[in-house]
């Protein structure tokens, strides 16, 4: 049997009084698309945050190729291969999209000078953000931002790629251009958690999702199995939607 | 009635609006649907003061005839019109009741604000019971519906929407494009700006296209939905290629007015 790429054994994460995350286990398979829906506010990015290392669990483990990685720090998990992106976006606004991801290659890569260029500027067109290699990233829409993001974490030559509502605010056309950038992605051997309420790019893109409420895990399994569960409509999709 | 014709903004050598016309009445909700960077939000932004337009340009802005481009943002909301802004801009260290009230601080909301209050109440009925609950404890559907409630209780004529939808999940989404039709009901005018074209166009009566910056077409919801050039577009009816960064070009949607 082989390991998982990630296993997150009974996490709980709590601030103050609200209980975010709590007793959340599962396991990743490497070359997985896995989404994680619920409502808003039922901790679906504190679980992201929780595997970046962003935020320390309260209790529980998480391994990463079989080793632990609850204890490290961000940037260390960002070494051993653990990519992602922001709900909210944080680039660095006062540098070029080039210079956000060429600060992406040296943390991991470490590529210098020209090469570094050539693949920073591969990257960007590869998220579609060619010919705007040379504007600072506080110029770029909202979108756009989010792209650069992807581009900077893909830079990292991550194993596992968190998206945290990646495709949200893109319309249905560019959506179609999204979805294939995702499953190309999976295709040069990433896997990836997706953390989306765009049910089109859920229903096309995951093998499996793992449905949160109130931080506990109500449903995991096959798309279009927990999509038709009783508690899952209830308590995410509503009736008009399901 | 709304009216803007002749709109032309630019971002220094970048055009983001070119010559828009449009229009929205009493009891109307208008659809703006686009691309990303086609010039949405700007146009919004215009609307409500925080842009100007072009220089040397025929711009005109009117509410009821009134010329809103020589008024600074706070009197075009004086006025009668409301932005909820994409990202919502709520004050998160506020409770509810204090970022409603807040939207009632102008002049013409003043007098009407425990009605206002209640019609806020009314169309989210889970506010009343989160009045003392600070903002920054809220998920993002309920801090949704803060915005669109203050921005109520200035009294509109016109409210204006920034994808408010983004980030939703479904079944909240499918409550706030429920609570749009009761707000038309209430005698506002909406102007909605939103990538959920489906739902948009399930609930509106017009809708505008906007391409890189310029309106390429127009009709009743009814007609824009069953146009194939809209679908193929706007509606994802097909798997067409669209160049990743959208821009605008080969975009279609042209000859769909």
């Amino acid at each position: 049997m082989t390991m998982p790429l990630l296993e997150v054994a009974a996490v709980r994460k709590a601030f103050g009084g609200l209980v975010a995350v709590d007793d959340l286990a599962f396991a990743v398979e490497r070359g997985e698309i896995l989404g994680l829906i619920g409502p808003n506010g039922s901790g679906k990015t504190t679980m992201l945050n929780l595997i970046s290392g962003a935020l320390r669990c309260d209790a529980g483990g998480i391994r990463f190729k079989g080793r632990p990685i609850t204890a490290l720090a961000p940037h260390r998990i960002a070494r051993l291969g653990i990519g992602r992106t922001f709900q909210l976006v944080r680039v660095l606004n006062a540098m070029t999209c080039r210079e956000n991801v060429i600060a992406g290659l040296a943390f991991r890569s470490a590529l210098w000078g020209a090469p570094a260029e050539w693949r920073a500027s591969a990257l960007l067109a590869q998220v579609g953000l060619d010919g705007k290699a040379h504007l600072t990233a506080g110029e770029l829409t909202y979108i756009d931002q989010k792209r650069l993001e992807l581009a900077r974490a893909l830079a990292l030559a991550p194993d596992l790629l968190l998206l945290d509502e990646w495709l949200a605010g893109l319309n249905p056309s560019e959506l179609h251009a999204g979805i294939a950038l995702v499953r190309a992605l999976r295709k040069d051997g990433l896997t990836i958690i997706m953390v989306e309420h765009v049910m089109d790019a859920i229903r096309s893109l995951c093998d499996r999702c793992i449905v949160m409420n109130a931080g506990r895990k109500i449903a995991d399994g096959a798309v279009a199995t927990v999509l038709a569960e009783r508690e899952v409509v209830h308590a995410y999709l509503g009736e008009a939607d399901a | 009635m709304l009216e803007v014709s002749g709109l032309s903004v630019a971002y220094g050598k970048h055009a983001a609006l070119s010559g828009v016309a449009l229009r929205v009445g009493v009891e109307e909700i208008v659809a703006i649907l686009g691309a990303n960077g086609a010039g949405k939000t700007t146009l919004l932004k215009a609307i409500a003061g925080l842009v100007r337009p072009r220089s040397h340009t025929h711009a005109q802005v009117r509410l009821d005839g009134r010329d809103l481009l020589a008024l600074e943002p706070f009197q075009i909301v004086e006025a009668g019109i409301a932005l909820v802004p994409e990202g919502r801009g709520i004050f998160a260290d506020l409770t509810v009741k204090e970022n409603l009230a807040l939207g009632a601080f102008a002049r013409r909301a003043r007098p009407h604000e425990e009605n206002n209050l209640a019609l806020v109440l009314e169309l989210f009925p889970l506010l009343r019971e989160r009045l003392a609950q600070l903002v920054s404890t809220m998920s993002g559907g309920e801090r949704q519906m803060v915005a669109i409630g203050r921005a109520l209780m200035s009294a509109p004529d016109i409210l204006l929407l920034d994808e408010p939808s983004l980030g939703l999940a479904p079944r909240v989404c499918g409550e706030l494009f429920r609570a749009l039709p009761r707000i038309r009901a209430a005698g506002v005018g909406i102007l909605l700006v939103e990538q959920n074209t489906k739902q948009s166009l399930n609930i509106a009566d017009r809708g505008y296209l906007i391409e890189t910056g310029r309106i390429v077409g127009e009709g009743t919801a009814l007609a824009l939905k069953t146009d194939p050039a809209v679908q193929r577009a706007y509606l994802g009816a097909a798997e067409v290629h669209v160049p990743f960064p959208p821009a605008g070009e080969g975009a279609g949607g042209e000859g769909a007015g």
